[in-house]
């Protein structure tokens, strides 16, 4: 055969040529023009004008030309929609062909042709195909559903085709239910609340037997679809895996991968200390070595998914670190992704070998591979402790080598081993300093500053060299120029007879002729602070550092739950959930491993919280007592005349919480200048109070100029509410709110009287509520109380009262006595009072705590048309105790990750999640997790109050 | 699922390319000759996505294959398929060239209607599409002949067909090792391992039932618990597999829970299982290579192979290939056995000994002349590798049996000829419930093997 001949027809009239042999009576004649129509369309040229010519060929009973016209009407179909209706008769006529694989061909072709007025005539052959005697129609009619639906899905429902489809997953042939399973799968995605696939245990055990029987690609769809499925205990969650196990042996990696999903997915409901748990971990391990004597390609899948199982099951292959050592000649893409899965195994136990590799890679060819091989180094450094001091000693034998990007990735890396290690190996800062003049990156001389800023105490000529940067300052980029402003500054408070000089020429040049506003407020700050007082520049720019950790890299525990769900697929690839990067509703139902327990349901978190009460709106828990008096007095009220109010003291607390936040989000900027590790702020108590008062009004201009700055005044305060109103309690109104500042809770009162008496004697008694919130102090008026005057009381409470759950959670009873009456109502506490100043946790903590904490704790919630970005969400959120413990980008979304404690000492960890990129979304998310999941709701209520004020 | 599949030439020319999804237009096939065919630099993943749409590609000599989608499809199913794809084409028209995808183009696009359905793979298996996509024009079936093709393409056998015959039943066994070894420099041995391959060729009547057994330590010691006697004598014999994987004709569930293989094959050959073991490995050969620098133009490099078996055995067909680096002008080689030729097109010194026998060296020296060169680009040191054939398994493999039952046709299991090409045990191992080789005729020569990395072992009788 030389079909290659077709390929080559280039010349002019060539469609006039064609459409007289498309005509031809010669049936060979017929064929060989329809075969270079095919070959023309192949290579992009249009050959839609052939279209009723090569539709006159339909009809034969030559299978190979029937395909091919076949072919072609599946191209063009959509662009003549009119003439595609002559090729209907021809489909309706092969479903009914004696001859199963016609039928099977018409019906799947059929399909294909996405015509309104064709789909219309494919119901009935469809139907009678989906009940075909021959098992081959019937797998074809199973997809053809899928099709079907693709295209027009309310037809699909109206016709009933589900139902039939769901009828095939028991049909005796093992492909047909494949087939059925992978198109129910497909459909219900597109429809992620029906419950189409409802699999139930008689369901899944028809699967399991098909899966014994059906094609490789048969057992991946029902696999994959099995993954779906949330056992209804840990009994059945074993059963099925043990069903599973035996399909790790398959040739087939992606059945073998598919079958490990299902593994890792149904071992969260089993017991550690079943004996079948440690079983199957181990069976895990040698099937996923094995994935790495596959092809290049899929061992790139296969490592991309054993970097995500590494991290949720590091025991599983934390002997097999020696598999994962690079070969010379994987792709380069095979030895990046080995070298990442390696520094995730590195332990005390390998970490001789792994170094010993690692300095072996970094004099390899690839740049890109040596500089990773390098970072590698640094991070051993500090994930293992003991190894620190050879892969120090290991990266200065690289830096000897001179090889420019060795050297400079050598020196970021040394920088975060400065971090980790403070005054351990600065003796290695004179070779440092001796290629200074090679470094070129912005990241290397950024790092290189840091050093000689943070130790420049003990280099001699610290000044000389961060002049020589001084020089081409606004060539450098941003990054440098805040690292070296940084540097400037910290080498004056050190020596500052010598370098006053270098001191104020670097802020002239960051606050006067630079136009980068961040490098300018940041000038503005230090400027100022030096200006003032220098000993409180000192402990601000010089405060003691937060270590890092080696935790930076790891995937965040949502998103990684959520990827393990995915094994096998794109986004297990690209680490992306699907709604990264498919578009429309297909594929973006979130999914999450199932809770570790026996008897829970329902495996899918809530997408939106229940509908609360909102805010506004308080039950009235507490009978009302109807009172005729008030009434009656409620007929002529005169404007309340506001009291003089009490004291309280918002104008100095202010300012330190002011300069709190505005330092935290400052020192927050700084480590993204000097490496991938986060930097946490300095606790705001580092910030001496009698700093505030002086300084204050000199900086409320300069936090003008940020954005946001202006709310940092305290934990949200609720405008006050009418708790009381007068026609209930004789005459009295009351209205409050509940106040936090620097760590005691007030009650904000307003007490009128609208009654025409005085009224005297006021006392106040809390019913016992969940927190034990109780007046810490009495009710003081001091004067009586005269006829439309109002009196502002501020009520300390304390946490210390008698405790009992309330339903509402926050609902507060309160009692109010004066020489009228007693009188009773009940009010909601907002939670954001109980936040203690406390609430920020470790980031080792936080991490830990989080993989601790169930899935079934975790709440999830919406936060609606909330348009802030991530900086003044946190400062806002940090001025009420709720601490952003760790802040990462993830695509274009900005993850923050929070905690915050209550007064109790309840934990509450929350996962922020904005997209600050996007005007268009300006919902957040929010994810609660905590021991207590009641008091999920309320605090993301508390979180609803503070960002939108 | 997948939206299109698409061939193209090494100049980005499409050959091949059939949409499945709506979702793919035509402007996927230029974006990925745009962004990956013609791109710069080198590849850099084997998936990449562009513009919200993705792209899988495998390249098989300077044909690109590329499968697209924009959903979260299953990776590593496209990439099988992908795989499974070209193994289809190679069965029917040989070797994957331009040439040849154009000849058949008419072929590649029925076959790619039948094993992918709106994306979804479906048989792929070649003895069963072999049946009815023949490209002989319509052949005339009969009823019979229809449903016989639709029950075996959608059945559970799918991989073989019935009613074949053959007037002689010969069945060969092929055991393939090869030795991977990390070596420090200073010549220790830091990992080994071997991964091994049994492939079989089958031309049996019928659905012949087989039944495979080796040395698996788990299975002996399974066997051995009713006699401790045979536990303590082949205790020694049996090897520990620490992972194998198996064709799909191998009933999975049957060896999860009783270790046994047991398979009806598909006609013609196929790779039946593979495996890996890492402990107590025979290395049958030690290199030693050193290596001098005299000055920047000229490299000195003496390499001793020492084979460490029994003297009584023989090593075969033994090639040793010594990477050379990318600025040599000239090789100067001297060896006291075998023959040696540099190969400029190969970049390599290649070292040929046709036999040696067990605890014996031998050795080679090589003056490297190099060109003078101010190029940066540095040369990416590949390893010494080593090719033979001996009359052992380095893992310790030894076929114990490999049974054939017939249910339906009259011939039993010894009626089937085999060619076992696997190790003998050491010593002789003759046990009445083995099979092994008793009618067996001589073997012939291990087929093809090649592969740059690694020591490779063929094992003949």
């Amino acid at each position: 055969m030389t079909d290659s001949k077709y390929f080559t027809t280039t010349k002019k009239g060539e469609i006039f040529e064609l459409k007289a042999e498309l005509n031809s009576d010669k049936k060979e004649k017929k064929k060989e023009a329809v075969k270079k129509v095919i070959a023309s369309m192949t290579v992009g040229k249009d050959v839609s004008a052939l279209f009723p010519d090569v539709v006159n060929c339909m009809q034969t009973d030559n299978l190979e030309l029937k395909k091919l016209v076949y072919l072609y009407l599946m191209n063009y179909a959509k662009s003549q929609p009119d003439m595609a209706i002559m090729a209907v008769n021809t489909f309706v006529k092969d479903c009914e062909d004696p001859n199963p694989l016609i039928r099977a061909l018409a019906v799947r072709t059929m399909g294909c042709i996405r015509v309104d007025k064709i789909t219309e005539y494919l119901c009935e052959p469809l139907r009678k195909c989906l009940k075909d005697e021959d098992p081959y129609v019937r797998k074809t009619a199973a997809v053809c559903v899928a099709k079907l639906h693709d295209i027009n899905a309310q037809l699909v429902e109206d016709q009933g085709f589900l139902d039939t489809l769901k009828d095939l997953i028991s049909d005796s042939n093992p492909m047909v239910v494949a087939n059925a399973v992978a198109a129910l799968s497909e459909i219900a995605e597109s429809h992620p609340s029906s419950n189409l696939l409802d699999l139930n245990p008689q369901s899944i055990n028809k699967l399991l037997t098909a899966l014994n029987e059906c094609t490789e690609w048969g057992q991946i769809f029902i696999l994959d679809c099995l993954a779906n499925y949330t056992p209804k205990d840990d009994r059945e969650a074993q059963s099925i895996c043990e069903r599973v196990t035996p399909r790790l042996s398959h040739a087939n990696s992606a059945v073998v991968l598919s079958a490990v999903k299902v593994l890792m997915k149904f071992m969260e409901m089993l017991s550690k200390d079943l004996d079948y748990y440690g079983t199957l971990l181990k069976k895990l391990a040698p099937p996923l070595v094995t994935l790495l004597s596959a092809e290049p390609e899929l061992q790139y899948v296969a490592l991309r998914n054993i970097n995500l199982i590494v991290q949720k099951r590091p025991e599983i292959l934390k002997h097999e670190m020696k598999v994962f050592f690079v070969k010379y000649n994987d792709p380069i893409y095979v030895k990046l992704e080995k070298l990442d899965i390696m520094i995730r195994l590195a332990s005390q136990a390998n970490i001789a070998q792994v170094l010993a590799e690692l300095k072996e890679y970094a004099t390899e060819v690839d740049v890109d591979f040596v500089r990773k091989a390098v970072r590698a180094i640094g991070r051993c450094a500090i994930k293992v402790e003991q190894s620190a001091e050879r892969c120090v000693s290991t990266l200065l034998d690289l830096i000897q080598t001179k090889v420019n990007y060795v050297v400079q990735e050598a020196i970021v890396v040394i920088k975060d081993i400065f971090r980790k290690y403070p005054n351990k190996y600065e003796s290695v800062i004179a070779t440092l300093c001796e290629n200074l003049d090679s470094l070129d990156e912005p990241e290397a001389r950024a790092a290189m500053i840091w050093i000689v800023g943070e130790y420049a105490e003990r280099i001699d000529n610290a000044d000389e060299l961060l002049e020589s940067f001084l020089e081409g300052f606004h060539d450098e980029s941003t990054q440098v120029q805040l690292q070296l402003l940084t540097g400037i500054v910290k080498l004056f408070l050190k020596k500052p007879t010598e370098t006053q000089e270098l001191v104020q020429q670097v802020l002239s040049l960051a606050t006067q002729d630079s136009d980068n506003p961040d490098l300018r407020d940041r000038g503005y700050i230090y400027w100022r602070l030096l200006s003032t007082d220098p000993v409180a520049a000192k402990e601000v720019v010089l405060a003691e550092k937060p270590l890092i950790s080696e935790e930076t890299d790891l995937i965040e525990p949502t998103l990684l739950d959520e990827l393990i769900c995915y094994i096998g697929t794109l986004a297990s690839v690209y680490h992306k959930p699907p709604s990264a990067f498919v578009e429309g509703g297909r594929g973006v139902v979130h999914k999450s491993l199932p809770p570790r327990t026996a008897s829970s349901e329902s495996a899918e978190s809530p997408e939106t919280a229940p509908a609360g009460a909102p805010p506004g709106e308080q039950p009235d828990v507490i009978p009302a007592q109807g009172d005729l008096l008030g009434d009656l007095l409620n007929l002529d009220l005169g404007p309340p005349v506001s009291g003089p109010p009490l004291t309280t003291s918002s104008v100095q607390m202010g300012a330190v919480d002011l300069l709190g936040g505005g330092l935290d989000s400052l020192m927050g900027d700084e480590p993204e200048g000097i490496g991938g590790t986060n930097f946490v702020a300095p606790p705001t108590a580092a910030v001496p109070a009698s700093l505030g008062a002086p300084i204050s009004s000199g900086l409320s201009d300069l936090f003008d100029l940020t954005s946001g700055v202006g709310t940092l005044s305290g934990s949200y305060v609720a405008p006050k509410a009418v708790w009381l109103p007068a026609m209930k309690a004789k005459g009295l109104e009351i209205s409050g709110t509940f106040t936090r500042q620097v760590g005691s809770i007030s009650m904000d009162l307003q007490l009128t009287n609208k009654a025409l008496q005085v009224m005297t004697d006021f006392a106040i008694q809390f019913n016992r509520n969940s927190f034990g919130l109780a007046p810490a102090a009495p009710l003081q008026v001091h004067a009586p109380l005269s006829p439309n005057q109002t009196v502002e009381i501020s009520l300390p409470l304390s946490t210390v009262g008698s405790v009992m759950k309330m339903e509402p959670l926050n609902n507060l009873q309160v009692a109010v006595k004066n020489n009228i009456d007693v009188f009773y109502f009940s009010t909601l506490y907002p939670l954001h009072i109980l936040f203690v100043e406390d609430g920020k946790m470790d980031r080792q903590m936080f991490l830990a705590t989080w993989k601790d904490i169930p899935n079934e704790n975790e709440a999830q919630f919406q936060i609606r048309d909330c348009p802030l970005n991530a900086e003044a969400a946190s400062s806002k959120l940090q001025s009420s105790n709720i601490f952003t413990v760790a802040k990462r980008n993830v695509e274009g979304q900005d993850m923050l990750y929070q905690s915050l404690k209550l007064t109790n000492g309840i934990w509450v960890l929350a996962e922020l999640r904005i997209q600050p990129g996007n005007p268009s979304c300006t919902d957040l998310e929010l994810s609660l997790k905590c021991r207590a999941p009641e008091v999920s709701q309320h605090v993301y209520q508390a979180y609803e109050t503070i960002l939108k004020n | 699922m997948i939206g299109g599949l698409f061939i193209y030439n090494h100049k980005g020319e499409v050959l091949i390319s059939r949409v499945y999804r709506d979702d793919i237009g035509r402007n996927a096939v230029d974006a990925f000759r745009v962004n990956v065919i013609h791109a710069r630099q080198q590849v850099r993943s084997p998936v990449t996505n562009i513009a919200r749409t993705s792209f899988f590609h495998v390249k098989r000599s300077n044909i690109w294959l590329a499968a697209v989608t924009k959903q979260n499809v299953n990776a590593a199913m496209v990439f099988e398929f992908l795989y499974k794809m070209c193994d289809v084409m190679a069965a029917y028209f040989g070797k994957i060239s331009e040439e040849n995808i154009k000849n058949n183009f008419v072929l590649i696009y029925e076959l790619l209607d039948e094993i992918l359905d709106f994306g979804y793979p479906q048989n792929s298996e070649t003895g069963a599409l072999k049946t009815f996509i023949t490209q002989q024009g319509i052949k005339s079936q009969t009823k019979e002949e229809q449903s016989q093709i639709t029950s075996q393409v959608t059945g559970q056998i799918g991989w073989r067909r019935e009613g074949i015959k053959y007037r002689r039943n010969e069945l060969f066994l092929d055991v393939l090792e090869s030795v991977n070894l990390l070596m420090s420099p200073q010549g220790q041995v830091l990992s080994a391992h071997v991964s091994g391959r049994v492939v079989m060729k089958s031309y049996l009547s019928g659905m012949p039932e087989c039944k495979f057994g080796m040395n698996d330590k788990i299975v002996i010691e399974k066997q051995g618990k009713g006699t401790a006697d045979e536990t303590s004598k082949s205790g020694k014999q049996s090897i520990a597999i620490d992972d194998c994987t198996f064709h799909q004709c191998v009933r999975l569930s049957k060896f999860d829970s009783e270790r046994s293989i047991s398979f009806i094959p598909p006609d013609g050959e196929f790779e039946l299982m593979r495996y890996r073991t890492t402990k107590d490995i025979i290395l049958p050969f030690r290199v030693i290579p050193l290596v001098r620098e005299v000055g920047r133009t000229k490299l000195e490099v003496k390499v001793v192979i020492k084979s460490n078996f029994k003297p009584s055995l023989l090593a075969q067909k033994i090639e040793v290939r010594i990477p050379t680096p990318l600025n040599t002008s000239g090789v100067q080689v001297i060896c006291m056995k075998g023959k040696a030729k540099y190969k400029a097109s190969e970049n390599a010194i290649v070292w040929k000994i046709k036999r040696m026998a067990g605890m014996k060296e031998s050795q080679i020296s090589a003056e490297i002349e190099l060109l003078p060169t101010n190029d940066k680009k540095k040369w990416a040191r590949p390893p010494i590798s080593m090719n033979f054939e001996v009359p052992f398994a380095p893992s310790g493999l030894k076929v114990r049996y490999l049974k054939v039952f017939e249910p339906k046709l009259n011939y039993s299991d010894h009626d089937v000829i085999k060619w076992v090409q696997v190790p003998l045990p050491l010593p002789p191992h003759i046990s009445v419930s083995s099979l092994l080789l008793c009618c067996l005729p001589f073997a012939p020569a291990p087929e093809s093997r090649s592969g740059p990395s690694t020591l490779q072992v063929g094992l003949v009788e």
